[in-house]
């Protein structure tokens, strides 16, 4: 599916009095892209994704699913189309004593009858379906283990095997390797983007791990306050792209002289933002 | 040297002091209004036939045809309580989903929308009606309606507790993390598959104590029923207190100390398999 954001003003969904958490956002992805989004913390990304996965109503501007735009179609049109998205908060939210095999064939639900759904709570419907999508992550073994007894990472995991279940073509997915080792993590992008590529789902994924987001996305798009930094095809990002995307802003670097501020600063100041690691294997 | 002086009092204290106090002259008026007076108990001419009262409930009547007639009136009362409560629960759980907002596919981006916002709250005056009247006006209703017998019963539970329950497990569904059925919502599921798939395991625990706990007050209330003629262990209750045979209302009480502590041990179980 395609997905364009024209001009978005967006409120984190927590602030009720408004400060705004995107000014303008204007994003294209095209049936099949793969696209980090990349920023320092507070940067909109979540609100971003939110946004796009037509879960947070934007306060300005217009969101296009597939061409048409989403808030001005009824519930029910909406409700079907979110079907054919998956979105993927960071901490998946599952049940503390539901099984693994149940949590991970709930992104099958968009596409079963009531019916079906009330049967596989009974006899799981597709064990070898779930079963597949956790064996490209690792957890193979913990089908039939309950969620309550699995670590941060494995949850994890478990949240992003339940995206290859979903009958979605478009994957909204929030910094899918936050509690994941360096090894999982590599691991579990691999698993999404390789799978993305294959069945041309389109994947927006927010990331702390530039070098992870280099090595693996077609597309980054830099966020910063709110806005777009910059956005280039991988190969054009560069090392000053980065630096300008996590300075710090004004102000925060006390009365050191503006000179010495932009690269050395950032190793030395203890408040730095995570330094980005750039231009890493390529 | 010594810092300053330790503080000479808990700052604390007045505040205390002065909402004892409060409570005591607001307890006053109301201890008037319901004539609270509780050594009239020992009083020298209430005590003896207190006494004599309790005397009569020794021996226990242990008749076979007596514990016989207990028995079946103990497994009516069950039966009235078990039955009410599955009409009860048959009410509750369509009002408790369609007045929870958690499950409101509209709702999830802001507002909800005005036709299940007025929904949600007509299945909720439904509720506070049901349960705003006591089961004991519903079975004195009912006993006209159906006649004398278990039937009004169960129809005075269902009514009072299907108001209650809805009220409780919409709270429960509320109350907990809702993010489980909210990315569900969001990920395009439909209502009923979100509450079997997120809002259900995520408060099944809850759910089964208090519906357990339920069980247990629809099982007293059927007693109290069973002295306006709906049947079951209170009805006999009702005959032996009013032939003073003081043997006999004894061993239905302790029967009924039995029938409660069972049912709370029942909770207990099944709060552990579910944990």
């Amino acid at each position: 599916m395609d997905i364009e954001l024209r001009a978005v003003h967006a409120r984190h969904p927590a602030s009720a009095n408004g400060t705004t958490a995107l000014h303008g956002v204007s994003l294209r992805l095209a049936a099949g892209e793969r696209v980090a989004v990349i920023g320092p913390s507070g940067a909109g990304k979540t609100t971003l994704l939110s946004v796009a996965a037509a879960a947070l109503k934007p306060s300005g501007g217009q969101l296009m699913l597939a061409g048409t735009e989403a808030w001005s179609q009824g519930t029910a049109a909406l409700q079907r189309q979110r079907g054919r998205l998956f979105m993927a908060p960071q901490t998946p939210p599952l049940p503390p004593r539901q099984r693994v095999v149940t949590a991970v064939l709930a992104g099958r639900l968009p596409a079963w009858s009531l019916a079906t759904s009330l049967r596989s709570l009974i006899y799981p419907t597709d064990i070898a379906a779930a079963h597949a999508a956790l064996e490209r992550f690792d957890l193979a073994d913990k089908l039939f283990g309950r969620v309550d007894r699995l670590s941060g990472g494995e949850r994890q995991r478990v949240g992003l095997a339940r995206a290859l279940l979903a009958p979605a073509t478009l994957w909204l997915i929030d910094e899918p390797l936050s509690a994941l080792d360096p090894t999982r993590a590599e691991q579990a992008i691999r698993a999404l983007t390789a799978f993305a590529l294959e069945r041309r789902v389109t994947l927006l994924a927010t990331m702390h791990q530039v070098d992870t987001a280099i090595a693996h996305f077609d597309r980054i798009v830099g966020l910063r306050e709110g806005a777009v930094a910059f956005d280039l095809p991988t190969p054009q990002v560069g090392r000053e792209h980065l630096l300008d995307l996590y300075a710090q802003p004004e102000g925060q670097l006390g009365d050191m002289p503006a000179a010495a501020r932009p690269v050395t600063s950032m190793n030395t100041s203890p408040g730095a933002p995570q330094q980005p690691a750039v231009g890493h294997g390529r | 040297m010594t810092g300053a002086a330790p503080p000479r009092r808990d700052p604390a204290w007045l505040g205390r002091l002065f909402w004892t106090g409060a409570a005591l002259v607001l307890l006053w008026p109301m201890a008037v209004a319901t004539e609270f007076r509780p050594w009239v108990l020992f009083a020298a001419d209430s005590r003896g036939p207190m006494l004599r009262f309790l005397a009569a409930f020794l021996p226990l009547a242990t008749g076979s045809e007596f514990l016989g007639l207990v028995a079946r009136e103990t497994w009516r009362t069950v039966a009235i309580a078990t039955a009410g409560m599955v009409l009860a629960l048959v009410m509750a759980i369509p009002a408790a989903l369609l007045s929870t907002r958690v499950l409101s596919v509209s709702a999830l981006s802001g507002r909800m929308a005005p036709v299940p916002a007025a929904l949600r709250q007509v299945s909720r005056w439904a509720l506070v009606v049901l349960r705003s009247i006591p089961e004991l006006v519903w079975a004195l209703v009912l006993v006209r309606v159906v006649g004398l017998g278990p039937t009004a019963g169960v129809f005075a539970i269902a009514l009072t507790y299907g108001g209650m329950l809805g009220k409780v497990y919409a709270d429960i569904f509320e109350s907990g993390d809702t993010q489980v059925t909210r990315q569900l919502l969001a990920n395009g599921s439909g209502r009923l598959q979100a509450f079997v798939y997120g809002l259900l395991p995520q408060n099944a625990p809850e759910l089964a104590s208090y519906t357990v706990y339920r069980w247990e007050c629809a099982i007293r209330s059927s007693v109290v029923l069973g002295f306006v003629g709906a049947g079951g262990l209170g009805q006999q209750l009702d005959n032996s207190t009013r032939m003073f045979a003081g043997g006999e209302v004894a061993t239905m009480l302790l029967v009924f100390v039995a029938l409660v502590a069972l049912a709370d041990r029942a909770s207990a179980g099944l709060r552990r398999a579910l944990a």
